[in-house]
């Protein structure tokens, strides 16, 4: 899909162009595509390596896993189908209180352990089951605390108050991870396998 | 009171981590250290993806195709209070986070991180995720087939969250 999209941008883009007399522009565009890359990359760099820095504490103190037993009981209300003490939980525990910090490229190892963990379960293996659903929608929902990506990207174009949205994004979070998971609960009731 | 909650956030987190880590008795700085040595790698894999992206995005953006589409859709957006920027931010978003963050960046320069649009912008970009992405990967690591309900169910919550942070972000900021 994300190769159709990049050819559609590139061949739409450049189609218009030349259409509307803009080869300037075009050639312009082109060539900045990589000055621009490297002035972003740059940009949000030094953030995440502070953050990843902070992160590597609460794992190894052990802070992070103590906050995912306390997300445990919660879980476990949400993943009926998962018998008590299954390894999945701990894995599902560990991927949402990553999330939470805005360490999306660290939580996926532990999402995929968890829907490996999942399959175990499972009792028809091509088929997503009820619990793999509510995981990955409690997953793409986003549910984030801080995230640093955007605030870094905030702080280098000069934002006056970068942190200033921290508190709209988590209610924006809650309220989406929150209908997701009854719309989730709803279609599982009308498509009982 | 909410501004207080944002800005604050941030450095409670940051006491707490450390002052647990210490608790713990965990050699704090060492241990930052080499966690922050890990964004090297990071930043490595998100290069290429993010060259890519900017690179296909700026050509169509740019292009200035997307100010004809504008012109149909403006009475209605302008009815709902969303501004016409934020479009190409809302489709693409679910689809990919590169080019999501580079549309991000791209309305920061244009109409800086402070402005409503600005702000708009980054409560999307915070409170969902690349649906599409998560679930090719998830599912396709142990060869799932059908997947059922959970596009619907994973949009939905993107719908969602794409409309709360307009609502809250022109409630708060407008």
């Amino acid at each position: 899909m994300i190769n159709k999209i990049w050819f559609f941008f590139i061949i739409v883009g450049s189609l218009f162009c030349l259409f509307t007399n803009n080869i300037e522009l075009l050639n312009k565009e082109i060539l900045n595509s990589a000055k621009s890359s490297l002035e972003m990359i740059t940009k949000i760099f030094p953030v995440i390596a502070l953050w990843l820095g902070l992160m590597n504490i609460a794992t190894k103190s052990g802070l992070l896993k103590k906050l995912s037993h306390l997300l445990s009981p919660v879980l476990y209300k949400l993943f009926p189908e998962i018998p008590k003490n299954h390894e999945s939980i701990d894995f599902i525990a560990t991927n949402v209180i990553s999330n939470m910090f805005g360490l999306g490229s660290a939580a996926t190892p532990s999402g995929l352990k968890a829907m490996k963990s999942l399959q175990t379960l499972n009792k028809k293996k091509d088929t997503a089951s009820r619990s793999m659903i509510t995981f990955l929608v409690l997953n793409t929902s986003g549910v984030t605390l801080i995230s640093t990506t955007i605030i870094s990207l905030r702080i280098m174009h000069n934002s006056k108050n970068p942190t200033e949205i921290v508190f709209a994004c988590i209610l924006a979070t809650f309220l989406s991870t929150l209908s997701g998971l009854i719309m989730d609960r709803l279609l599982s009731r009308k498509n009982k396998i | 009171m909410i501004n207080m909650i944002s800005n604050l956030a941030l450095p409670i987190i940051v006491i707490t981590i450390v002052t647990y880590g210490v608790y713990k008795k965990i050699d704090v700085y060492d241990v930052f250290i080499e966690g922050a040595k890990e964004s090297f790698d990071m930043i490595f894999t998100m290069f290429p993806c993010l060259l890519g992206m900017i690179f296909a995005v700026n050509i169509f953006i740019s292009s200035g195709i997307l100010n004809y589409a504008y012109i149909f859709l403006e009475p209605l957006l302008n009815f709902l209070k969303i501004p016409a920027q934020i479009i190409p931010m809302i489709i693409m978003r679910p689809i990919s986070g590169s080019s999501s963050l580079v549309i991000l960046n791209n309305i920061f320069q244009n109409y800086g991180p402070d402005s409503l649009i600005g702000k708009m912008a980054s409560v999307i970009q915070g409170s969902t995720d690349t649906t599409f992405y998560i679930l090719t990967l998830y599912f396709g690591s142990i060869k799932i087939k059908k997947i059922r309900y959970s596009l619907i169910a994973g949009l939905f919550a993107d719908l969602i969250g794409i409309t709360s942070a307009i609502i809250i972000v022109n409630y708060l900021f407008g």
